[in-house]
């Protein structure tokens, strides 16, 4: 343990160095993306006021037209070629409203922006994974034993799913604002309160189940909270556009801003989606965590409360995709369940570990 | 999310073909039933078993579950329950009342977990026998109007309706769709591994449910404190404390036996950490059954002993010092190690030495001792306050106060190891009147006054305190468990959808290929699907020459191309 003290240290200042770095990369990022929002700002598009309100005499009659006019030419390349069109209809009662151009809102400099503020994330996630290697190298085991680690563990993996979406294609750059953010609260705050600095870890962590079980729970908690602002911005969007269906207003700000987000259903798929994918992730996580306490303290379930705020947040979880399924509970109301158990979850992350002692305790807090 | 009148028509056809694309329960409203005791007892039934009712359920229990990781549990440290019974009066009762000490145990909290699975078994029972007639018969033929459904393709082709049907047959099935010609369509199905999965996921909940549960009845769980060079065997009357379910006999214990060779503690010695423990292993023997040979092993935190289903657990470790006591005659009444409870996390101990037979005063009168014992690993010198520095044995320090009398062991009221019952014992004094107290170094000796022998302070031993457990079930609710992750993968993953290929001779002779999908909601997929589908009969079965200068008859479409995700809302219900 005390063999290459001195270079361990070393590391460990450099790691602190680099998420210093990253977090001042993170700013520059965040004042890209208001730009991106402020430029969009100054683009009139109005594709939802115009797909919900054409028709004055009702969301009914909006509907009969737009129904069948989402057309999908299944054709490519170069060439013309002519494969038979698949004509797709939206369900009934379904608003049909095109998705939002994003922040930029078709402006140039706006877009510009956006792509700086994206290549400025690259550049601070790369900083910060740096960071936390160098982490991991000065103490030589995974960066999970306290909760700075967890923290900054945490958001280059947020950070990491953001960009992997991006590269996958996915038209998720309106995530970018709220994430980064975030991000910069929640580094702040690891690197003020909860910074702790690099040491070994109890014999209670000498384990490969802490490979296993913490690295799933925070990929899913990173998950879930790409979600959950999903979900939040469904929950504007959609009463924005409810509003504009039943005849009403919007303000200006938020008519600025919705209007550059993708449509209601589309942020409600994609939160869905989001967060199905990564519950059963989320099962395994606790059953991980359940095989490692039958290793480490005798029992695999004893409700301490870390296992029983997990076990909460995976009954809530498992409620809104239940909800989701249910004529009644589908929209909104799954909307706020799955809020609640992101809600869960952030408390089984930071409450747990703050206001409540168990079993889950190790290295300050 | 509102329906109109209007809407609902519209979806009424949805509604047949998609009917049976789930097994999802049908959502009743809630009508109030005809009068009568069958008929509120189905309509409870209906109501319990509705995925509202499951919902509110599983809310509840969520719910439920919170008290208990914010008040202590009487099962996980009975201490801090008293404690908190101490400081509220009033709160205090209600709570026990309530059972809010132990919540998960409560009649609450089982009736809403107990209902939660009545409720899950009375839906998927029915949703299994209507899954098994599912995969019996075969997908159902396309409906009449296509153009209904949400995803929706059609063109006009030479080739004959018959050959069309073929090729989209052939297709289909290449695709692994389960498909067959009714009529003048094709109908196929694809995905059933969804609503396998989501028995299966469900199945898997009542199974980990009874794992649990049969653990919780049979299981047994002991500790025991061994010091170094002392050994264990597997019988009740051997553990220092045991704990057992409703159903356990003691014949269930596994036969084995243990010795304790050896055990080692490491510390942090530096940093803000110092004194974190870092290493902490036992060195044991062990053999299994009556009479099995010795094997050597290592008992680590993370590596429990395991035996048949017993699982033997590294603990707690204190310190043993070794102790003689030799009487006023000077005979050696004493000689062991005593363990010593540890105060805090650097190991201040505390504990009692008791002498209780063959032991004669300075006048050689018999009598019995009782020494109370203070232990500090690391003792920091005069300045410091009386407490261990460290958790390890830097410089060992061990307090004494002996007292003589009746130790009270043969009241026939349990005693515990660690404390004197002083009510009948008298401290040592010294000339000035002064109780007698002393600190000893290793290998230093206290004289008692009056002749009344010495104590002498030889070493330290260490001790670790193991728990053994059985938990029968174990096997059966990781098993439940890893069927309930493949099973909720599959039944989230995989998408369930139909296709249907129509080809009718339209009245000009020329063939009209139709083609819809339909899949769950949140399915993106099922247009993309359709795209390819249609593709791959349209290569067969190519566009004819049409009088509309718009369709460009192209037999060769590019097989890469790859349409935008649209995403269509199924007749979800």
């Amino acid at each position: 343990m005390t063999l290459a003290a001195a270079t361990n240290e070393n590391l460990a200042s450099i790691s602190n160095t680099l998420i210093y770095s990253a977090m001042a990369v993170y700013t520059l990022a965040f004042f890209a993306y208001i730009a991106e929002w402020l430029f969009g700002s100054r683009s009139k598009v109005g594709r939802t006021a115009a797909a919900l309100t054409a028709d004055p005499s009702g969301k009914d009659a909006a509907k009969k037209t737009a129904a069948p006019s989402v057309t999908v030419k299944s054709a490519g390349g170069t060439s013309v070629l002519e494969r038979p069109k698949v004509v797709v209809r939206a369900a009934a009662g379904a608003r049909d409203v095109p998705d939002g151009p994003g922040a930029h809102g078709g402006d140039e400099q706006g877009d510009l922006y956006g792509r700086i503020a994206v290549s400025l994330t690259v550049l601070a996630w790369a900083v910060e994974a740096a960071g936390v290697l160098a982490r991991a190298l000065s103490v030589q085991r995974a960066p999970w034993g306290n909760m700075y680690e967890f923290n900054i563990t945490f958001s280059t993996v947020a950070v990491g799913v953001y960009l992997a979406l991006l590269a996958l294609k996915k038209d998720v750059r309106w995530l970018g604002l709220p994430l980064i953010t975030t991000v910069l609260l929640d580094l702040g705050l690891a690197v003020t309160v909860l910074y702790t600095a690099s040491d070994q870890l109890v014999p209670a962590l000498h384990s490969y189940w802490l490979y296993i079980h913490v690295s799933t729970a925070i990929f899913c908690g990173a998950v879930f909270y790409v979600g959950a602002v999903g979900t939040i911005l469904y929950l504007f969007k959609d009463s924005y556009e409810s509003k504009l269906a039943s005849g009403g207003r919007p303000g200006r700000f938020a008519t600025s801003v919705m209007e550059r987000l993708p449509a209601a259903s589309s942020l409600d798929k994609f939160s869905y989606r989001v967060n199905a994918a990564v519950f059963p992730l989320w099962t395994f996580t606790i059953i991980a965590g359940a095989i490692w306490a039958g290793d480490a303290w005798g029992r695999y379930w004893g409700w301490d409360p870390k296992e029983t705020w997990s076990f909460i947040t995976w009954v809530a979880y498992a409620g809104y995709l239940h909800a989701r399924a249910t004529a009644g509970w589908k929209g909104r109301k799954a909307a706020y369940i799955a809020l609640v158990a992101f809600a869960c979850w952030l408390f089984n992350y930071y409450g747990v570990n703050i206001f409540v002692s168990g079993k889950h305790s190790y290295a300050g807090v | 999310m509102t329906t109109t009148d209007s809407g609902k028509r519209d979806d009424s056809e949805l509604d047949v073909v998609g009917s049976r694309l789930s097994t999802a329960p049908q959502e009743d409203t809630l009508n109030v039933p005809q009068l009568g005791v069958i008929g509120w007892a189905r309509w409870f039934w209906r109501q319990l078993t509705s995925m509202r009712v499951a919902l509110l359920l599983l809310f509840m229990l969520s719910l439920a579950a919170i008290p208990g990781s914010l008040i202590p549990q009487s099962g996980q440290d009975e201490t801090r329950v008293a404690d908190f019974m101490k400081r509220h009066d009033t709160l205090g009762p209600v709570y026990e009342k309530l059972g809010l000490f132990h919540v998960y145990s409560s009649v609450w909290f089982s009736a809403i977990y107990i209902l939660l699975f009545v409720s899950l078994i009375g839906c998927i029972v029915p949703r299994t026998w209507q899954f098994v007639g599912q995969l019996r018969g075969r997908p159902p033929g396309a409906p009449k109007r296509l153009t209904r459904m949400p995803a929706y393709a059609t063109w006009r082709t030479d080739a004959t309706p018959e050959q069309v049907r073929e090729v989209a047959l052939k297709a289909l099935k290449r695709r692994r769709f389960r498909a067959h010609v009714a009529g003048d369509a094709v109908a196929a199905e694809k995905g059933y591994l969804r609503e396998t999965g989501n028995l299966a996921f469900h199945l898997a909940l009542i199974v980990m449910l009874i794992a649990f549960a049969w653990g919780q009845l049979y299981k047994s769980e002991g500790n025991k404190l061994i010091v170094e060079g002392d050994g264990f065997s597997n019988v009740l009357p051997q553990y220092d404390d045991f704990k057992s379910g409703n159903l356990f006999s003691a014949d269930d214990l596994n036969p084995f036996s243990f010795d304790l060779k050896n055990f080692r503690g490491t510390y942090e010695t530096t940093g803000p950490n110092k004194g974190t423990p870092r290493i902490f292993e036992a060195s044991v023997d062990y053999a299994v059954g009556a009479d099995g040979k010795a094997k050597t092993t290592r008992i680590e935190v993370n590596k429990p002993l395991e035996i048949d289903d017993s699982k033997v657990y590294l603990v707690s470790h204190g310190y043993a010092p070794v102790i003689t006591v030799k009487d006023g005659r000077g005979k050696v009444v004493f000689e062991d190690a005593v363990p010593l409870l540890p105060l805090d996390a650097n190991v201040t101990s505390t504990g009692a030495i008791k002498v209780m037979d063959g032991y004669r005063d300075g006048k050689g009168k018999w009598d019995q001792l009782g020494i109370q014992a203070f232990f500090l690993p690391t003792y920091g010198g005069k300045d410091s306050a009386v407490v261990s520095q460290f958790p390890a044995l830097l410089n060992p320090r061990l307090n004494l106060t002996p007292y003589h009398g009746d130790l009270r062991v043969n009241a026939g009221l349990p005693q515990s190891v660690y404390q004197l019952d002083k009510s009948k014992l008298k401290a040592f004094r010294d000339d000035k009147g002064a109780q007698v107290r002393e600190n000893l170094e290793i290998g230093e000796s206290m004289t008692l006054p009056n002749g009344a022998g010495t104590v002498t302070f030889d070493g330290v031993k260490e001790w670790a305190g193991f728990q053994v457990t059985q938990q029968p079930g174990s096997g059966w609710a990781l098993a439940g468990a890893i069927a309930a992750i493949l099973g909720l993968a599959g039944s989230l993953f995989i998408q369930r959808r139909r296709v249907w290929v129509r080809a009718v001779a339209g009245p000009d002779g020329v063939t009209v290929v139709e083609m819809a999908g339909l899949g769950r909601s949140e399915s993106a997929k099922v247009p993309q699907e359709l795209g390819d589908l249609a593709g791959v009969i349209h290569d067969e079965a190519p566009t004819a020459p049409d009088p509309d200068p718009d369709v460009d008859p192209d037999p060769d479409p590019d097989p890469d191309s790859e349409p935008p995700v649209v995403t269509a809302e199924g007749a979800e219900k």
